[in-house]
């Protein structure tokens, strides 16, 4: 028998030499450089980092994540989601439980409960609320939240290939669903305001120099590694296979593939990103509320990583950084343009830069050579 | 002194069956007594019809009326005065007191002048004073008015006045001493849907006590009840079909877009955004420019809003659609790029604030059937110009050039481009053609919501509902997505509150999508 081998590519490295080095400067810069900067070099030097860039940094670091998951499902899978905005805040709210537990009697109302209960003239905590006073349970709770729902969901959607934009918009619909959920009062969220005035995380004080530069430490960390993570997962076979389904899923089921258990992983992963990239955000921004899941909030995810570049990882990140350092750049300077910059954003990306900045740079470099 | 006047007066209700003349007493009762005394000397005096006794109620409504000592004067205009009973002048010393008129005295003054139509000629005049004698017997009946009532039934009567005048009879014998009276009453007022009725009724069975007119009552209560239901029933259906046929102007431009072309168009809202301040526009135009025509702006509105946003819609499918035709999910994020970009456009030109756009004259109020439906008529109208503009919409796909091309591109493109069909022309015409219809709405919408830079953002989700339920590619499958959605949305909303019913529709959408994914209508074949 005349077997042919078929050559495979092999892998590469997890992480090439540029890209290791890449990953360490990162790492020396959020670990070292930063914390430094902020904490050691005194204020009012050149090379003071202020408090709220700290801040606004480790905002941008969360949406990142945001972003990195975004391109996961859109980029490598091909699946648009407009929910992203509700993983997001589903787990940002988790977080929110537990800190508004960690309040506990120096409210307004010196209650036990949380003051829009008391406000709302509740005697006990809703069921809901059970295990937001254990931050391990929280822990949990922010993996557990985000992917459970998104893989009820997906589970169902993927199963009735339900795909391109009819798979967005219900997406959108879901998120609208839970967006009216959790305004209402009796929901138990907070309402319209959601959670906000948070004192201790841990038993500390949260609005210390020292916490915020631990939760932006954190948050870099998390978003290397879920860069790193990443890198590995679309390397992988099973990066492979979505890639396959996201250019030809009919092929890749006339290969024998079951596209429903890829589709439904990367979902979940995605979500659960999402949902950790909220829980990071809440401390930091000191605010949690429905305003999150608004339409326009996640098709904001979707910008950021079209405008660095899909199907790229460093794009959403770099992504992420752009358009929301134009954001709070343009925000506080041009209020009025800040709208029209995003709109005109939106439209150039799609009509001239499929490939985002990254793309461009990319191409840039290949006609220099 | 008030024991004084309180003889008088019941001497007086004595005596009343023959007096017809104004008395000093009477007058003085009437001008200054007790609250209870003074409405019983006022219904008797007004049934009695004497032209003095009249003349001195109308004078107390005025707050003409000064009481001087034990005489009654009243003053006109020019502060001369006249004794009210003999009509002679007087002069008003220092220690003139007025007659005060409290509320619950001036209502039965004014149900008592209005009863003076009754025996006039005038059929018009009778049935409203009919109407308001009726009302005020219904939420406080008062039996002191019967012998007024009684003595207009026996005279000439318009018909639909005399059912109401026998209506205010029964509510006032309902405490009568008599049972016969009683039970007839209950089964006069059981006949009737009048929801101020139940207050009186179910006070009434709890003061009973005969057991055939309790009977009566609670059967005459029970039909209440009934017509009740029916008409909260009636009343859900028709906020039902009214929600219907918002969501149906809001999702029938983008059946077009979407539907038919396949364009996901994230600035349809604000397509309809824009027609609303077109129509706020033509208002402001007509206010300052033919205010005598006013009525009449939301005529002109309709053309100039379709063109406003056909305008635009040809615009966007020009300058940015056209290129990203079969990528949707490009689409969607470009259009929601120029979503954002009108949005922020018009509240650049318009500000943030919203702005007011008024009912023409013929729009506002509403029209009452049954006693206690009451439908709005700008939602009556927003109801027939939905299903007009869905019959012209209708005749224009089906019937004309322009829509046979539009169902020939969005069928088989290479096709029809075979054929000689300009493709890329026609795209144009068709999203302009959605896009007008977003106008449309728009302008349907100004007269029952908030007219805002925000506006489109509410309607956007709600219409891409309507239009994946429908079934791509189906008008007929928007209409009765849109009607299905209205009547379900606001049956729930009967019973589980307007967010949670919202949420049920939206949560309903998405496992319906699941098990249909074409939505409820759909080609059958493999164009679906």
């Amino acid at each position: 028998m005349n077997t042919a081998a078929i050559s495979l590519p092999t892998p590469g490295p997890l992480l090439t030499r540029g890209a290791f080095s890449g990953v360490m400067v990162a790492l020396l810069v959020v670990c070292a450089v930063a914390p430094a900067l902020n904490l050691l070099v005194p204020e009012g030097s050149v090379f003071h980092l202020s408090d709220y860039m700290v801040g606004l940094l480790g905002k941008i670091m969360c949406y990142a994540i945001c972003a990195l998951a975004m391109d996961l499902i859109w980029g490598y899978t091909g699946i648009l989601s407009l929910g992203h905005g509700l993983f997001f805040a589903l787990g940002g709210y988790v977080m929110g439980m537990y800190l508004m537990r960690q309040i506990g009697r120096d409210g307004n109302y010196q209650s036990d409960l949380p003051d829009f209960m008391v406000f709302l003239d509740w005697k006990e905590l809703p069921w809901h609320w059970a295990l937001s006073d254990s931050f391990i349970a929280t822990l949990l709770l922010i993996v557990l939240v985000p992917g459970l729902v998104a893989f009820v969901f997906g589970y169902f959607a993927f199963r009735s290939r339900i795909k391109g934009v009819y798979f967005s918009i219900i997406t959108q619909a879901l998120t609208f669903a839970a967006l009216l959920l959790f305004f209402r009062n009796e929901t138990g969220m907070g309402g319209n305001n959601g959670f906000t005035d948070f004192k201790r995380i841990l038993g500390m004080p949260i609005a210390t120099q020292e916490m915020r530069m631990t939760l932006f430490v954190i948050t870099g960390l998390t978003l290397l590694g879920f860069y790193v993570f990443a890198r590995w997962l679309v390397a992988s076979k099973f990066g492979r296979v979505l890639q396959a389904v996201r250019d030809a899923e009919s092929r890749v089921m006339f290969c024998g593939y079951n596209p429903l258990p890829y589709k439904l992983t990367i979902w979940t992963i995605s979500a659960v990103m999402c949902g950790i990239a909220g829980a990071l955000y809440v401390p930091q921004v000191g605010i949690i509320n429905p305003g999150e899941m608004s339409t326009a909030a996640s098709i904001e995810i979707a910008v950021w990583a079209a405008v660095g570049g899909r199907a790229t990882l460093v794009g959403p990140i770099v992504g992420a950084f752009l358009v929301n350092g134009a954001k709070s750049w343009l925000t506080v300077t041009f209020p009025e343009f800040w709208l029209y910059f995003l709109g005109a954003l939106f439209i150039a990306v799609t009509l001239w830069m499929p490939q985002g900045v990254v793309g461009l740079l990319k191409k840039f470099k290949g006609a220099g050579k | 002194m008030r024991w004084l006047r309180t003889c008088l007066a019941l001497l007086c209700l004595i005596g009343a069956a023959s007096a017809h003349a104004l008395t000093p007493a009477e007058a003085l009762t009437l001008a200054a007594g007790e609250s209870d005394e003074r409405i019983a000397m006022l219904n008797r005096l007004a049934a009695a019809g004497d032209e003095k006794g009249l003349a001195l109620i109308q004078a107390l409504s005025n707050d003409a009326v000064k009481v001087q000592g034990e005489q009654v004067l009243v003053v006109a205009g020019d502060g001369s005065a006249a004794d009210a009973v003999s009509g002679a002048a007087a002069t008003v010393s220092e220690n003139a007191e007025d007659a005060v008129v409290n509320n619950r005295l001036r209502t039965a003054i004014e149900t008592a002048l209005a009863t003076r139509d009754l025996f006039g000629r005038d059929a018009a005049l009778q049935r409203e004073a009919a109407g308001l004698l009726q009302k005020a017997a219904f939420d406080d009946p008062d039996a002191s008015q019967l012998p007024l009532v009684e003595k207009a039934l026996a005279g000439e009567l318009d018909a639909q006045a005399r059912s109401l005048l026998e209506q205010a009879r029964a509510a006032m014998q309902l405490a009568s001493e008599d049972e016969a009276q009683r039970l007839a009453a209950a089964q006069t007022l059981g006949g009737m849907g009048d929801p101020a009725l139940r207050p009186l009724l179910a006070a009434q069975i709890e003061a009973e006590a005969s057991p055939q007119v309790k009977s009566a009552l609670n059967a005459a209560l029970a039909s209440l009840d009934r017509s009740l239901a029916l008409a909260s029933g009636l009343t859900q259906a028709f906020t039902g079909l009214s929600l219907g046929s918002i969501l149906l102007l809001a999702a029938l431009g983008l059946a077009i877009t979407y539907g038919l072309m396949g364009v996901i168009n994230m600035a349809h809202g604000e397509l309809i955004m824009i027609g609303a301040y077109a129509t706020w526009l033509v208002q402001a135009f007509f206010r300052n420019s033919l205010p005598e025509l006013f009525d009449w702006y939301l005529l002109a509105a309709l053309p100039v809003a379709f063109v406003a946003s056909a305008l635009v819609g040809a615009a966007m499918e020009r300058t940015v659609i056209r290129f990203l035709y079969g990528r949707p999910l490009e689409t969607l994020l470009a259009t929601w790029g120029i979503s954002l970009v009108l949005m922020q456009g018009v509240r650049s030109l318009f500000g943030a604030q919203n702005v007011g756009v008024e009912n023409p004259g013929w729009m506002s109020g509403s029209v009452t059937l049954l006693g206690n439906l009451t439908l709005p008529w700008n939602r009556i109208f927003i109801i027939a110009f939905a299903a007009a503009v869905l019959a012209g919409v209708t005749l224009l796909i089906t019937r004309t050039r322009l829509g046979l091309f539009v169902r020939g591109v969005t069928q088989n493109r290479p096709i029809a481009s075979c054929m000689g069909v300009n493709t890329a022309r026609i795209d144009t015409y068709a999203f302009a053609l959605g896009s007008g219809i977003a106008g449309l709405a728009g302008c349907a919408l100004s007269q029952i919501g908030n007219v805002g830079p925000d506006l489109g953002q509410s309607y956007i989700v709600d219409s891409f509902m309507v239009v994946v339920l429908g079934g791509v590619g189906q008008l007929a499958g928007t209409v009765y997505a849109a009607l299905g959605l209205g009547l379900f949305n606001k049956f729930l909303e009967g019973w589980a509150g307007a967010v949670l019913a919202k949420i049920a529709v939206l949560v309903f959408i998405i496992v319906f999508i699941q098990k249909r994914p074409q939505g409820i209508f759909a080609f059958k074949g493999r164009e679906a």
